[in-house]
């Protein structure tokens, strides 16, 4: 199984390399990009019967490491 | 008293840490490896400045994970004063020592000055030996010193009297131009209830003799010695200090 983690600050935290990336794109011309939010994505290869389980396992690992739970959250795709 | 310096692979101010307890200070101090599972018979823990596991995923994020940690909470636990200097911050706040998190320079830029941080309260083991309103002139190497909390932590933290230093300008004003890195309130350093664990983003250990170009940071070591002073027996810490420098000047 694989288990995709997107790592993201939360909306009420100010991303600064995020609005810098925007405005980058904005520079380029890029007029109708409103805003950029930058964050972490993890490819877990999990040995895991089910997705579920696949998933659990995953939100464990981005509950104790891969995120903080002060400033970011983070969203969960499970593939076989 | 005896200093225990926890080593990371990364740390960078672990033996400028060190020479302030030995030389400076002329204090016991040890280098305690972070894969240890002991702080011998440590008075005050120092986690120093760096870059541990190579900020891997988030700053202090790996090294909350290294078996000397469970250690250092078990000591904090028990009253005993533990500092977080810049890295060593960090890692308190990954191991929920302190409340809050680090976010990346407002900037984005990795920013190495000597700047003005200001003493907010002096009843802590590394503040004791401070003037209320003292102004340290000391230096900040960090990328992500940008602290962060929810506002009813940083509501909570202001109430309980836990922010401990606080960027200003030179002349000890709170402005948005003397924050370096956008943290909220101009926070610089906190404690945790207990008031025995500190953390602060700017090097007091780096700015303890003047051939450095400061010697204002000797102001948060003192705070330690007087903390042990009046700590522990007046006898039994007079014979450890005897060869301290500090106190012979």
């Amino acid at each position: 199984m694989q288990a995709r983690v997107f790592v993201t600050l939360k909306p009420s935290v100010f991303d600064p390399q995020g609005t810098t990336v925007a405005e980058a794109l904005h520079t380029l011309g890029y007029a109708t990009v409103r805003d950029v939010r930058q964050g972490k994505y993890f490819e877990l290869d999990i040995d895991a019967a089910t997705a579920d389980e696949a998933r659990r396992l995953a939100s464990e690992a981005a509950d104790r490491l891969l995120s903080n739970p002060v400033i970011e959250s983070y969203r969960i795709e499970v593939t076989s | 008293m005896k200093f225990a310096i926890v080593v990371f692979p990364g740390s960078n101010c672990d033996h400028d840490t060190y020479h302030v307890a030995k030389e400076v200070l002329g204090q016991d101090a040890e280098l305690v490896w972070h894969k240890d599972r002991s702080l011998g018979r440590a008075d005050v823990v120092i986690l120093p400045g760096g870059f541990a596991h190579g900020d891997y995923l988030r700053t202090g994020a790996i090294a909350r994970f290294s078996p000397i940690m469970q250690e250092v909470s078990t000591f904090a636990a028990a009253g005993g004063p533990v500092l977080g200097i810049c890295n060593g911050f960090q890692v308190l706040l990954e191991a929920g020592l302190l409340p809050g998190a680090m976010l990346r320079n407002r900037s984005l830029k990795f920013r190495c000055e000597f700047l003005h941080a200001r003493v907010e309260q002096t009843d802590t083991p590394f503040t004791l030996a401070c003037r209320p309103g003292e102004i340290l002139r000391i230096p900040i190497a960090h990328g992500d010193g940008n602290y962060y909390a929810e506002p009813d932590v940083i509501a909570r933290l202001e109430r309980n009297r836990q922010v401990i230093f606080r960027y200003v300008s030179a002349d000890g004003e709170v402005t948005d131009d003397a924050n370096p890195n956008g943290s909220v309130n101009n926070i610089a350093g906190i404690c945790n209830e207990m008031r025995n664990v500190v953390g602060l983003m700017p090097h007091p250990e780096r700015a303890c003799e003047l051939a450095v170009g400061s010697a204002d940071g000797l102001s948060v070591f003192r705070s330690i010695l007087k903390w042990g002073r009046e700590s522990f027996n007046e006898d039994t810490f007079t014979t450890m200090t005897a060869s301290s420098t500090v106190f012979n000047k």
